[in-house]
């Protein structure tokens, strides 16, 4: 590199990759970041599984094979073991990525919408209205987000599934709010703001086709991230037992079985435990690489 | 001159009495992805007890880095290289171990660093810094800690320093930042000060005062000082010798009033140009066209020759060595070998 | 060790965060009890009015929470009752409990206090610590090996944590259920019956803290990492102090006040936790009651929870500030 001063040069490979992409370049890229890697296979599969279950599984999730057969160890004929009522586990954990990943992933772009939408107002319009709008944010944050959740359970009782991918959206807007409104208040600032405002441009305009763009940098790494929160808020729902209906189960629902056959069958808890724990943190690392790879500063959600 | 001087040692051109510090041959490197960045290419110099040094040169001369490596303060991937010496009151600094340099930081060579207004910690107050280093150094009580801290606040011009001990640093001004600093390094009554830059980052009038407080400070307390700076009208002020640093090695040294007055080296010479005075008759500051090179690729032969308006083709070919000029005044010019070609500037035209 | 000395600023600068605190921490308040009001109201069955005809309600219950909560007037007359008596730290009667709401609370809310405080205390202290070390020697192999171990936290769901230790831990001498033995003598002194609930205490609030732990150290690192390179470090290294110091002292100090504002940002999701292990270990704090009040349609219980909770929440982040204004002596915009 012939314009680096090494003295303040950076030790790691940051890759820009500039120009085409070619295998080459991904594998390089890929061999590089082996965590990032591992991390996107381990989506990829988790999401097929869940796409393609119906053809992956072996068996009907909710098909009773035995009636009277108990809950057995994983085997040659089940890989991961049955539940007390004898359905195959790993067909039910296969069914079960497909509705915990698709609930999270419609409740986690609603939830960005609608807070990038409230955040954005309220960057934007700034003094009493922003002090107004983030107050609500600040009240809706302060409830934990379970209490909130099975305070609507208890009035409402037994939701449908679309019923809790709404639940989850607006419960979870609060926190995607609050960094857009901050992400918009940074941009509002800028020179590029400024020049559109000249223009003559409408604050409607200036705001969406100016800041936004511009501000959603830390939107994309916030939603990655709040997909794996999500599914995990989500999972603890059915663990209480407020999920989707039987026999249906998402992995908290399955998690749930396992809890009441705990001390003779294990692998009803651990199974399903474990495909959470591994997509998300495959998520998590995928959201940290996209965090790094935008340039971001830290934005500490807890 | 009638033929070739000798290349000279290093330190001939110095004071003889024992040295307070001696550098020899000192390299600091840069070891980064595959590239090497000469810092310090071969510096050597003494300081005598008692004497202020100056050490002048653009950033990316390598001065701060000679002032981090005299302490050991340079970080991976900085390294001084083997075959530096870095002699003081007749130890070596560079064989010591960490617990041995340790001691000698804040203690016997103290150092002063270039940001006042972010070189004290914020959430303690300017009494508790400076007293940590009476508690680290000589075991001081609290008490005894924190006397001997209004004792050296006061001694810098504090102004009722035992109430302003009890201050945070963003209370107080760059300005009083810096005395805090200076206090703090005068606490164990070192023999050596290095500071660095010192008065760069404060108004013209608040410089004034800093130097006036260095300087009467090193006559009270008869210490040493290496000044570094890239300011020559500083220099003037307060010391004694100058060197001047350029491409990570001293291009010229000598004492204050012989520089100013018959400055050899093409890079002092700009240097001098380059500073604006009143009552001159000038329209424009003249500038060194260019800029440094990158310390991981030194031009071969002269480093300053891309910028010099003297430079002939053995500038290029052959690396000048430190040529003896007058009495404890050497020039790394190949001019002073020959000084035929040393003609105005105006005078050399196209003829190379 | 430098004195700790707080700010000048203390004291005016103090009183006025604290209003401030406590007016948004009212409003806040204030708001989460409106909203789960209307959430009620908009129900579908008025279970307000369900409360009734519920047939658990004695006859005195049923006229007291009509009178209460004014079930025969109109809407907003209900709500500015319904503030009245929260306002009034009368949150009406439990239906399952057959008590004032607020005794079954005084019950189980010390219990999820002591859960929750020893959680966030260890989890805490552990995580400032080992990510403290790691942010001294980034890149080291106690760095990695450490990272990578919270990383993995951080994805495991809490309550799938607390049943592996159910798993692995029944049957030892560390319960896995409850606060106390129940078959311990009423008249065992207090310091066998504080050491049973201590036992108790031990996979719980374990549990909640290796998660606070990983989360913690992952922010610790990261503001030590942000710190490190200030020129005040130089500084105290060219006085001459020794690696321990630096760090430990003068980084350190620095590198906490991040950590003590996610301390107050952090309150929701450590409630949130603390409900998840509290069922999974059957530990009858307030998470626990919630829940069951929840399964129980016990409304009141419900409400009441959740208007503590944002509390707590509020009274939490007001400490925190509180805190960091201590630690910190700069001026700090409000």
């Amino acid at each position: 590199m012939p314009n680096a001063t090494p003295v303040s040069m950076a030790l790691d490979g940051a890759p820009v990759p500039a120009g085409s992409v070619s295998p080459g370049r991904i594998a390089s890229f890929l061999r590089r970041d082996p965590a990032f890697a591992a991390a996107a296979i381990t989506l990829f599969v988790v999401a097929v599984a869940g796409i393609l279950a119906p053809v992956l599984a072996p068996y009907d999730p909710a098909q009773l094979i035995d009636a009277s057969a108990r809950a057995q160890p994983p085997s040659a004929e089940h890989w991961l073991g049955t539940d007390p009522l004898n359905r195959d586990l790993l067909s039910r954990i296969l069914y079960g990525a497909r509705i915990s990943l698709g609930i999270s992933l419609v409740a986690v772009t609603l939830a960005t919408i609608v807070g990038t939408a409230w955040g954005a107002a309220a960057g934007y319009a700034g003094g009493w209205v922003d002090a107004l709008l983030m107050r609500i944010v600040d009240a809706g944050l302060a409830i934990p987000r379970i209490l909130l959740l099975l305070s609507v359970v208890a009035f409402w009782g037994r939701l449908t599934i679309p019923a809790i991918v709404l639940l989850l959206g607006m419960t979870g807007w609060f926190a995607a709010s609050r960094l857009a409104r901050d992400s918009v208040r940074a941009t509002r600032e800028q020179d590029f703001v400024l020049a559109a405002r000249a223009t003559g441009a409408s604050p409607a305009r200036v705001l969406v086709r100016h800041i936004l763009p511009h501000a959603m940098t830390p939107m994309l790494v916030a939603a990655t991230l709040g997909v794996g929160q999500v599914i995990v808020v989500e999972a603890g729902l059915s663990f209480l037992g407020y999920g989707v209906a039987p026999p249906a189960a998402t992995w908290g629902g399955l998690i749930r079985d396992g809890r009441e056959v705990i001390a003779t069958a294990w692998w009803m808890s651990v199974f399903p435990g474990l495909a959470l724990a591994i997509t998300v943190l495959a998520i998590n690392v995928l959201g940290d690489r996209l965090r790094a790879a935008m340039g971001g500063t830290q934005v500490p959600a807890p | 001159m009638t033929g070739p001087p000798p290349p000279l040692a290093p330190d001939a051109g110095e004071p003889t009495s024992a040295p307070l510090l001696r550098v020899q041959d000192l390299r600091t490197y840069f070891h980064v992805r595959g590239a090497v960045a000469r810092a310090v290419d071969g510096v050597s110099f003494d300081i005598r007890p008692g004497e202020t040094v100056g050490m002048v040169g653009e950033s990316g001369c390598g001065k701060s880095v000679t002032a981090l490596s005299l302490l050991r303060l340079v970080d991976p991937p900085g390294r001084i290289e083997p075959g530096s010496s870095i002699e003081f009151e007749g130890r070596n600094l560079l064989t010591l171990d960490e617990e041995g340099i340790r001691q000698l930081r804040g203690n016997r060579i103290a150092m002063v660093f270039q940001e006042p207004m972010t070189a004290l910690n914020p959430v303690f107050t300017i009494g508790d810094q400076v007293a940590e280093v009476a508690r680290v150094h000589a075991r001081a009580s609290r008490r005894a800690a924190w006397d001997r801290a209004v004792e050296m606040l006061n001694l810098v011009g504090i102004p009722d320093p035992r109430e302003r001990a009890k201050s945070y640093p963003h209370q107080l001004s760059g300005g009083m930042r810096q005395r805090v600093l200076i206090a703090m390094a005068l606490v164990m009554n070192p023999s050596l000060l290095i500071a660095d830059e010192p008065t760069t980052a404060l108004d013209v009038t608040i410089q004034a005062q800093i130097l006036e407080l260095l300087a009467e400070l090193q006559q009270r307390l008869g210490l040493a000082v290496l000044l570094i700076t890239h300011d020559l009208g500083v220099v003037a002020e307060v010391t004694s010798r100058v060197l001047v640093m350029y491409g990570g090695q001293i291009v010229e040294r000598a004492p204050v009033r012989e520089l100013f007055r018959n400055p050899r080296h093409p890079y002092t010479r700009g240097l001098l140009e380059a500073m604006p005075r009143m009552g001159r008759q000038r329209e424009r500051l003249t500038v060194i066209p260019g800029t440094v090179p990158p310390p991981t690729r030194w031009p071969s032969g002269c480093r300053f020759r891309d910028r010099c308006a003297w430079a002939w083709q053995r500038c290029a070919d052959e690396h000048p060595p430190e040529y003896f000029v007058t009495e404890q005044h050497n020039a790394r010019c190949h001019l002073v070998d020959e000084p035929a070609r040393d003609v105005a500037p105006a005078a050399l035209g196209g003829a190379r | 060790m430098a004195r700790f000395r707080p700010s000048p600023y203390l004291g005016s600068h103090m009183a006025r965060i604290v209003l401030k605190r406590l007016a948004q921490g009212l409003f806040i308040v204030w708001l989460t009890t409106t909203i789960t009001f209307f959430l009620v109201h908009a129900a579908p069955g008025e279970p307000f009015a369900e409360m009734l005809t519920d047939p658990r309600m004695t006859n005195e219950m049923r006229e007291a929470n009509r009178a209460r909560y004014g079930l025969d007037q109109p809407v907003f007359a209900q709500y500015l009752q319904y503030v009245r008596s929260v306002a009034g730290g009368d949150f009406g009667h439990s239906f399952t409990h057959q008590r004032p709401v607020m005794s079954v609370l005084a019950d189980a809310l010390p219990r999820t206090l002591l859960l929750m405080g020893t959680a966030i205390i260890i989890g805490f202290a552990a995580g400032i610590l080992l990510g403290t070390l790691q942010g001294a020697r980034v890149g080291g192999w106690f760095d990695r090996i450490t990272g990578s171990v919270a990383v993995l936290f951080t994805a495991l769901p809490d309550f799938w944590l607390a049943l592996l230790a159910v798993m692995v831990f029944a049957g030892t001498w560390l319960p896995v259920s409850g606060f106390s033995t129940p078959t311990l003598s009423p008249t065992a002194s207090v310091v066998t019956r504080g050491s049973d609930v201590l036992r108790h205490l031990v996979l719980p609030a374990g549990t909640l803290a290796i998660l606070i732990s990983a989360m913690v150290s992952r922010y610790q690192r990261a503001a030590l990492i942000d710190v490190l390179p200030s020129p005040w470090l130089r500084t105290a290294r060219a006085k001459g102090l020794s690696r321990r110091p630096v760090v430990f002292r003068h980084a350190l100090r620095n590198a906490l006040l991040p950590i003590i504002t996610l301390a107050g940002l952090s309150m929701p999701a450590l409630l949130g936790g603390a409900v998840f292990i509290e069922v999974t270990f059957s530990w009858q704090g307030m998470g626990s009651l919630a829940v069951q009040a929840v399964a129980d349609r016990d409304y009141p219980v419900v409400l009441a929870a959740v208007i503590l909770s944002s509390t707590m929440v509020v009274v939490g982040a007001a400490l925190a500030d509180l805190a960091h204004a201590a630690v910190n002596p700069r001026q700090r915009r409000a």
